[in-house]
């Protein structure tokens, strides 16, 4: 396989964590709440799914765990936001040192668990297409489901009535309030349905890419979510995009040192937070527009209009 | 040895760790008892022993193996208190740990990650009666009557299980996942290396870092990377093992172990490897701490034991179906001839440039070794990341 194919290849399969727990951050901010424990709700998937797959012998039902873990840790966020109006930087940050502290106590005894996991299966047909085949369809399940939750959060998102009330939440909910909706339960699913993505992403990262399970094993990628979804406009296929160019630029650093190029490791390393920094400061006024006032007022940052 | 990313993952830690030292030690009054021995020096009569881990006790590696040890020091002198904490960062928690532990009346605490030294030595000036050994790591100063490091010389069993690798692949490619490039690990995939080209000349080591002791999808995408270059054998110098174990039996590849026996994650693709057996070493330390006799023992300085002078801490796993008894053999031969020379890394040895690292007929001991594999030995591919 040459080098670009096996980036791209490489950036689908490690970005796909990184790409549920974005869209479940589009999902929350696009509702108004900023959930800084999206890395906390990916650690409580990852550990969800694979104790329950380890003890069901049906990774499945794994999936189905995380992503409950994942929602349960989220409403934690939602009720000390939405309804004890704590702050949601601050709380974010506790619900992840909850997630990960729950999760490294209650994990240990699955470290050495032996657990069914997912395999990459190539889709007949789509995968024989050159380049592209093996790239996006050798990979495994829950990358495919991957592939249809984008589409779909973005449909709901933009083209439905739900999205339509979501989004107004987060932008203006008085004028959902006056027009007879509830702002709260709206806030409420949005938040705790990211969360349940962002145990998605986690299970994935544990049942699929790396079939082990091990305390703080998502090391940041609840975090480079986050920043994934501020520099892609909370818009899911861009989201998909960013998600994936972080995993691409992961998955350099080893197909080139595989091949013997030297290079500085430590500047590979850094390359996606310095792509993010520099998307950031390319685009950066344009993304303060593009931020729902209700966040606006989180970040207690009003945009210049 | 895992250096911790972010803050949060110390508070949490450090909130098991008072959580690990509250839950063991339930009598504090006899402190005192200790010093009521008739011998002296520091350590001496100690009635409890402290244990501190940078990480989980079940990780499947490093951490698993000195808490084992740990286990078997309280197995062995059931009058004695063992207290174990978890999770201590490489900081000065691992001085308010430590701290703590003296103050419930232990006179005897092991430090067991590299950068546990610091905060070790630390400790060990403020309390003269106690004896601080850290594992692994050199105290590059003057050392201190009531402190020293211990460690096995861990490249000679992977020299050995480099024999095997040479032998069981078939694409003449292995491949080898670090964390970080620290002399001990350089030396390991040096004697790797050399292990492997002792019986199979065409033999060439890819290497790939993660620049983590445990980032399980990082170590996911180095496997994908090194097996799609053709390697057949892949082995690892990481904190936590497994990720790299099973992709290896997924791919239908051969692994190597490192740290513990995990054969049972890969039963057809199981070469050989090296784990930890301290048992032994921790127990001979309490007994001479207690005794008394630390100050001027072994242990009250940079004590390093090979085949050559002691027994090894750091052993052969079993190895796998594929060994063959004539590989087995060569093995056992090395095995005597390193326990005769005292180090795989018997001259001449080439390194990558070509240029001599070790002339011929020398035989570089465990602190030469330390200091000059700091690049990588001919046959390895890949270069040392540059800071």
């Amino acid at each position: 396989m040459n080098i670009v194919a096996e980036v791209l290849t490489g950036g689908i399969r490690g970005g796909t964590s990184i790409l549920y727990g974005a869209l479940g951050e589009t999902v929350s901010e696009r509702a108004g709440v900023v959930n800084l424990g999206t890395e906390g709700s990916m650690l409580a998937g990852a550990l969800a799914g694979y104790a329950v797959a380890a003890e069901t012998g049906q990774p499945w039902f794994g999936v189905l765990a995380g992503a409950v873990a994942g929602g349960l840790l989220a409403l934690v966020h939602a009720y000390l936001v939405l309804s004890r109006g704590a702050n949601q930087l601050a709380t974010g940050l506790v619900v992840l040192f909850l997630g990960l502290g729950l999760t490294s106590l209650f994990g240990v005894g699955y470290v050495q668990a032996i657990a069914p996991t997912f395999s990459p299966v190539a889709i007949p047909g789509l995968s024989d297409i050159a380049f592209i085949g093996p790239v996006f369809f050798e990979q495994d399940p829950l990358v495919y489901l991957s592939y249809f939750f984008v589409p779909l959060l973005s449909w709901l998102l933009f083209r439905s009535r739900w999205g339509v009330l979501l989004r107004a939440s987060g932008e203006r909910s008085e004028v959902l309030v006056a027009h007879g909706h509830r702002v709260g339960p709206i806030q409420y699913a949005a938040v705790v349905g990211g969360g349940m993505l962002a145990g998605l992403g986690g299970v994935h990262l544990s049942t699929a890419y790396t079939k082990a399970w091990f305390e703080n094993m998502a090391v940041g990628r609840g975090f480079v979510a986050v920043a994934v979804v501020m520099f892609a406009s909370r818009r899911p296929i861009r989201v998909a995009g960013g998600a994936y160019l972080f995993g691409a630029a992961l998955a350099l650093s080893p197909a080139l040192q595989a091949r013997g190029v030297g290079i500085n490791q430590f500047a590979l390393d850094a390359a996606p937070y310095v792509v993010t920094l520099l998307v950031l400061i390319a685009f950066g006024r344009r993304q303060l527009r593009d931020v729902p006032e209700g966040l606006s007022k989180v970040f207690d940052a009003q945009p210049t209009r | 040895m895992r250096t911790r990313w972010l803050i949060p993952a110390l508070a949490v830690s450090l909130a098991l760790t008072a959580a690990a030292c509250g839950g063991s030690s339930d009598s504090g009054d006899d402190a005192a008892e200790g010093a009521a021995a008739t011998a002296t020096g520091p350590g001496a009569g100690s009635k409890k022993v402290g244990f501190i881990f940078v990480g989980p006790k079940d990780d499947y590696g490093y951490n698993q193996a000195a808490y084992a040890g740990s286990q078997a020091v309280k197995k062995h002198y059931p009058d004695m208190e063992v207290l174990t904490a978890e999770n201590v960062p490489e900081d000065d928690n691992a001085t308010r740990v430590m701290e703590k532990m003296i103050a419930e009346g232990a006179k005897i605490i092991f430090a067991t990650s590299y950068g546990h030294l610091d905060p070790g030595l630390k400790v060990a000036e403020s309390h003269p009666d106690v004896v601080v050994v850290a594992q692994g790591n050199f105290i590059a100063t003057a050392i201190p009557k009531n402190a020293g490091t211990y460690f096995g010389t861990v490249y000679e069993p992977v020299f050995l299980a480099g024999i095997a690798a040479g032998k069981a692949t078939k694409s003449n490619k292995l491949g080898y996942v670090y964390a970080f490039p620290i002399p001990q690990t350089i030396a390991n995939i040096n004697a790797f290396q050399l292990g492997a080209a002792s019986v199979n000349p065409a033999v060439q080591t890819y290497v790939v870092n993660t620049s983590s002791w445990c980032d399980p999808a990082k170590q996911a995408e180095a496997a994908k990377s090194l097996f799609a270059q053709g390697i057949d054998v892949i082995t690892q110098h990481q904190d936590c093992t497994a990720t790299i174990t099973k992709a290896a039996e997924e791919a239908g590849k051969m692994v190597v172990g490192y740290h513990a026996d995990a054969s049972v994650l890969a039963p057809k693709g199981w070469v050989a490897g090296s784990e930890w057996a301290w048992a032994d070493m921790y127990i001979d330390i309490v007994k001479t701490a207690r005794e008394g006799k630390f100050t001027g023992s072994p242990y009250n300085g940079n004590f390093r034991v090979g085949y050559k002078d002691g027994k090894n801490p750091f052993v052969q796993s079993k190895f796998g179906t594929m060994v063959d008894a004539a590989t087995k053999k060569l093995i056992e031969d090395q095995k005597a001839k390193i326990s005769k020379d005292g180090s795989p890394f018997v001259g001449p040895v080439l390194a990558q440039d070509g240029s001599t690292m070790f002339k011929s007929g020398e035989t570089p001991d465990y602190a030469i070794v330390e200091k000059l594999n700091v690049k990588f030995v001919k046959g390895v591919v890949g270069d040392l990341p540059k800071s």
